[in-house]
Order: structure tokens, then C-alpha cells, then sequence
């Protein structure tokens, strides 16, 4: 059993990994290196001009940087992999609490991704913004700190909402969901980031865009491979 | 599917719910550990050359970089 959900969650990770990496380069890349050049002061836009827009289209192929886009994709390929054993413990714990009769289903399949991605992407996002390089924020400890705090709520949250059985099980997801928010994330007393807020915008947009996409490929590929491997 | 039939199969699926014995109980917690684990490295640990490395798919996976 061990030897499934490690390859389960592996083989969905791999494909949402490198898909959500290359969707990654082309969308989110060029505003990152945007913000790079401002960060490094080689281009600033305070001031009563403002500055001239620096964002490229989408990035071009010819100007693929071999060593630290590979890696973006590598990396991209082991953060989706550690998401996928999460994912597949969790459906082989649901499947004990609620069998499924039937076999995988892209739409089963699609509400585990759509889960993965509110509770550890989209619920942090609320407090802490996908940040652009040069952005203002507090102490990176209490960032992580929260993070995986209110990634691990959120999800506890939705299997309790999910699989709970009676309403006060819901509404103690539901307090869970919120508590983090309450509570708050730590943000910085000053704003000084360096890039332009619309490039910041934009950057919190498609990375939530691409996050969204790669867990949807991940949570319908683990549940295949998952029921696939029985 | 309605909320009641909805329900009344998830009370039939916890009649039916198998008994987990300790190696799967155990199996799953490994799993857990390693996904953990590798999110941890990957995406939150500061190492230098790690940082370097992971950098840009960090910001765009909305992980706290710096």
C-alpha cells in the first residue's frame, strides 16, 4: 500500500509539477524578472513620471536561461510531488471513512485538486499575496509560521467539512477557515516595495491562475492513479 | 443528488468503513511525513544555494521567500 500512494502521488505530482513549471515560465516568469530589474534599481518608478511598462508579453523561447528555468521546472515537479503525498494520503483516509463504489472520476478527481488548492494556495494568499521580489513584508519566520499554520487549518477545515457527518462539524470548519484570517498575517509596518503595484497585481493573478490549473491536473491524475494502481 | 440520499450514503459508508490495521496507519503517516518534508526543503528551507535554486518557483507558488 505504501508502494502505491508514494507512486500515486509521485507519477500526479510529476505531470502537475512540470505543466503548472511551464505555465509558471511563460505567465509569471516575465513579471518576476520584471520586478528583479527594479528591485536592483536599474529601473525605479517613483516619481511624477512614473515609469515606462516593462513586462514582457510572455517570455521568449530564445531567452530561455538553461540552469535557472530548468530548475524553476525541478523545483516545480518537487513541490507538486511533496503536494501529491498529501493528496493521496488524504483520499486513502477518506476512502476508509467514505469507500467509493465506483471508480475515479475526473469530477471526484477535480474537487480533490480544487480542495489542495484553497487550503495551500488560496487560503495563505488571502493574508500573505503571491510577492513580487523586492515587495515590503515582515519577518520571513513569521510568514512561514503562518503559512503552514493556516494551510494545515484550511485543510483540516474542508475534511471536516467534507467528511464530519454532523453540522457542528461544519461549523467548527468553517470557525477553522476563518480563524487564521482573524488572527491575521504578519505584514510589514511600512510599504516600500520596489516593483509597480500593477505588475504586483498582476503576478498575485497568474499565480493563482497557474496554481489553480496545476492542482486541478494534480488532483485528477493522483485520484486516477491512485484507484489505478489498486 | 439530493442532501437527504446524500446522507443516508454517507451513514451506509460509515457502517461499511473498513478497520485500519497499524501498518496502514503507519503507511499513511509516512506518506504524510515525506509529502511534508519535501515541501518543507523545496519550498520554505533557507539554505543558500536551496534559496538560489528554488527562488522563482517559490515566489510564484506564493511560498514566503524572503
Amino acid at each position: 500500500m505504501l508502494a502505491r500512494l508514494v507512486m500515486s502521488g509521485i507519477f500526479a505530482g510529476a505531470l502537475a509539477g512540470c505543466v503548472g513549471g511551464i505555465l509558471q515560465l511563460y505567465f509569471v516568469q516575465p513579471l518576476l524578472l520584471s520586478a528583479e530589474l527594479y528591485e536592483s534599481g536599474q529601473i525605479v518608478h517613483f516619481g511624477k513620471s512614473g515609469s515606462t511598462a516593462n513586462i514582457a508579453p510572455g517570455i521568449v523561447w530564445g531567452g530561455f536561461n538553461t540552469t535557472r528555468d530548468t530548475l524553476s521546472i525541478l523545483f516545480s515537479i518537487a513541490i507538486y510531488c511533496g503536494y501529491g503525498l498529501l493528496l493521496v494520503a488524504a483520499q486513502g483516509l477518506a476512502q476508509g471513512i467514505a469507500p467509493t463504489t465506483t471508480s475515479a472520476t475526473i469530477r471526484r478527481g477535480a474537487i480533490w485538486g480544487l480542495a489542495g488548492f484553497f487550503a495551500f494556495h488560496f487560503a495563505p494568499s488571502i493574508g500573505l499575496a503571491p510577492e513580487l521580489p523586492g515587495n515590503a513584508s515582515a519577518a520571513l519566520e513569521t510568514r512561514q509560521i503562518w503559512w503552514f499554520a493556516t494551510a494545515l487549518a484550511t485543510a483540516l477545515a474542508l475534511w471536516l467539512c467534507a467528511f464530519g457527518g454532523r453540522s457542528w462539524h461544519s461549523a467548527l470548519g468553517i470557525a477553522l477557515i476563518l480563524a487564521s484570517h482573524i488572527i491575521g498575517a504578519p505584514h510589514s509596518h511600512n510599504f516600500h516595495g520596489t516593483a509597480p503595484p500593477e505588475l504586483a497585481a498582476l503576478f498575485a493573478t497568474r499565480s493563482l491562475g497557474v496554481g489553480c490549473i496545476a492542482w486541478l491536473i494534480l488532483g485528477t491524475t493522483s485520484h486516477y492513479f491512485y484507484h489505478r494502481l489498486a | 443528488m439530493s442532501a437527504k440520499s446524500l446522507t443516508q450514503s454517507q451513514t451506509r459508508a460509515h457502517a461499511r468503513a473498513p478497520a485500519r490495521t497499524p501498518s496502514q496507519l503507519l503507511a499513511y503517516i509516512a506518506v504524510i511525513f515525506l509529502g511534508f518534508s519535501i515541501l518543507a526543503v523545496a519550498g520554505h528551507a533557507q539554505s543558500p544555494s536551496l534559496h538560489g535554486a528554488a527562488h522563482d518557483t517559490r515566489h510564484a507558488t506564493g511560498f514566503p521567500c524572503h
